[in-house]
């Protein structure tokens, strides 16, 4: 018999990461040698200021990005390219096609995805729509949609699917103080009832404490680890807490820190 | 006191004020005005000008346009031009998809769909005709040859340019759930560059319009009966100039029937139903 892992089954591994950019000076290296992983249903999440490299991070797991060394594994599968298994959540309102109606947007991947029967892919999506409260407009075309609905209609768009891995970039950071928060409250409501396991990169540092269970620090010019915490001990009821307060300021400090800026490699 | 006339008339002004919404909101009025307009500056300069040999009254072009469709055949010219004009510009309509798709695919492709966008687009179709004519005889497939040269290269090139510019998220969004290939190009490009390759088909449409009655001004006859462009060349040998204004207010007619109202249905349809177009 094979000897089993030591960790719990792995959702996501992203082992030694290296991602290059092609750019007219030669290659830029933008992420140099991050590993994380992820169990089923932990939420973690990728931190850093701009230029850490954290959306290529999550672009290569999404299977949009061939990394130059190391591998992503989904499942104990390599990623090879992308897929309906690892759908992405962006930051763009765009991103639900405008010729599709919400429904039909929501249902897209499901076509994609399974050979499913169609009075199944109807229920499903009707009752992933209503989870993120957008029963009632069902059949609206994108454009009459404000931006905090749009985002709830790429958010069940990603959950119908039952994909392995939920990725989102930066979801939140195009909406309004208000929506954001609401949105945030929401996505965690949705996290505790289903349980899915996401991978989310944010430059919110509020934000990165309560939606995530796990945040790893990123240093920007390449991307490195700066650090890993457990964020599991934080809910929405400590928004405003001195605890988080206090957090929110460590983790202020790890990213800014003179160390962290120079990108000197540090690993927990 | 204004106040005192409303109570006075309100179911007056009430439909007064309806009527007033509807000439300010409706299209297809403001269209017809714009017509109107024209016709009568026409009407005007015309009798103005008092030369009818040269220059015919709008009423007398039309009043030479019904008699015409009524007694010349002017339909069945017109419907000669343009069966032979859906031809190729379906036929070049497909082509240039088939072609595009490819150079979304190689890069090999749209370099070489660029160069010869670059190469034959500025020429005008019209030039082709000698030697469509020396390769193809006088007939279809001569007339086909130019209209497919007109209708291609815009076409191609509002599309290319259309799915170049299709938003890198919604890209991501196709690529994300596996698509590539044709099913990439037929379920995220073509829908999303939709605006593009309406307003190509718009032009092409008017390029394919121009050559085609052109061609036949040159050509004469296409087959037995001849087109619309030869209806044209025939009365002015014989001096009918209403006549000549008649078939060429009929190329106007069909051209503002197709923009307005065939192109117009499927814009509401589509682009104008999804906001991706005003």
């Amino acid at each position: 018999m094979l000897a089993r892992d030591p960790f719990p089954v792995a959702v996501f591994e992203v082992d030694r990461l290296t991602l290059d950019y092609p750019s007219p000076a030669g290659t830029v290296r933008a992420v140099d040698d991050v590993s994380f992983r992820a169990g089923e249903g932990e939420r973690l999440v990728l931190l850093g200021p701009s230029g850490c490299g954290k959306s290529s991070i999550l672009k290569a797991v999404a299977g949009f990005l061939k990394p130059a060394s190391g591998t992503i594994r989904v499942r104990g599968r390599e990623v090879k390219g992308p897929g309906p298994d690892r759908i992405v959540v962006f930051q763009e309102f765009d991103q639900l096609l405008p010729w599709k109606t919400v429904r039909q947007n929501v249902e897209f991947p499901l076509h994609m995805a399974s050979p499913l029967a169609k009075t199944e892919i109807r229920d499903r999506t009707e009752a992933t729509l209503k989870k993120v409260g957008l029963e009632r407009v069902l059949d609206s075309y994108p454009h009459t949609l404000s931006g905090g609905m749009k985002q709830r209609a790429a958010i069940a768009r990603a959950l119908v699917t039952d994909a392995d891995v939920l990725l989102m970039d930066e979801p939140f950071a195009a909406l309004d103080a208000l929506t954001r928060s609401q949105l945030q409250g929401e996505l965690l409501d949705l996290a505790e009832e289903l349980g899915f396991t996401l991978l989310f990169v944010t430059h919110s540092i509020e934000e990165a404490i309560l939606i995530g269970t796990k945040l790893h620090l990123l240093s920007p010019h390449p991307g490195r680890t700066i650090t890993s915490l457990d964020t599991s001990g934080f809910a929405r009821s400590d928004v405003g807490s001195p605890r988080l307060e206090s957090l929110s300021r460590e983790v202020h400090d790890l990213l800014f820190s003179p160390k962290a800026r120079k990108g000197i490699p540090e690993h927990v | 006191m204004s106040d005192l006339s409303l109570v006075g008339t309100p179911a007056k002004s009430q439909v007064l004020d309806r009527l007033r919404d509807f000439a300010r909101n409706s299209a297809l009025l403001r269209k017809v005005l714009v017509l109107a307009l024209l016709a009568l500056i026409w009407e005007f300069s015309a009798r103005f000008s008092a030369k009818p040999i040269l220059f015919p009254t709008f009423t007398a072009t039309m009043a030479a346009l019904w008699e015409a469709l009524t007694t010349e055949n002017l339909l069945t010219a017109s419907w000669t031009s343009l069966t032979v004009l859906l031809k190729g510009y379906v036929m070049a309509i497909a082509a240039a998809f088939a072609i595009v798709s490819l150079a979304v695919v190689s890069r090999f492709v749209r370099e070489l769909l660029q160069t010869l966008i670059s190469m034959f687009n500025p020429l005008p179709a019209i030039a082709l005709l000698p030697l469509a004519m020396l390769w193809f005889g006088l007939g279809e497939r001569s007339l086909l040859v130019v209209l497919v040269h007109a209708v291609l290269w815009p076409f191609a090139l509002a599309t290319l340019s259309g799915f170049e510019s299709v938003p890198e998220t919604q890209r991501l969004v196709g690529r994300n759930y596996g698509l590539n290939g044709p099913g990439y190009v037929w379920r995220i490009l073509i829908p999303a560059a939709l605006p593009s390759i309406l307003y190509g088909m718009k032009i092409a449409w008017a390029f394919a319009w121009r050559t085609l009655i052109a061609a036949e001004l040159v050509f004469g006859v296409s087959s037995s009966t001849g087109g619309l462009g030869w209806f044209i060349f025939r009365n002015r040998n014989e001096l009918f100039t209403d006549k000549v204004f008649a078939g060429l207010a009929m190329v106007i007619i069909i051209g503002l029937v197709v923009e307005g109202v065939v192109f117009r249905l499927i814009e509401n349809v589509t682009v104008r139903r999804w906001g991706m177009q005003r």
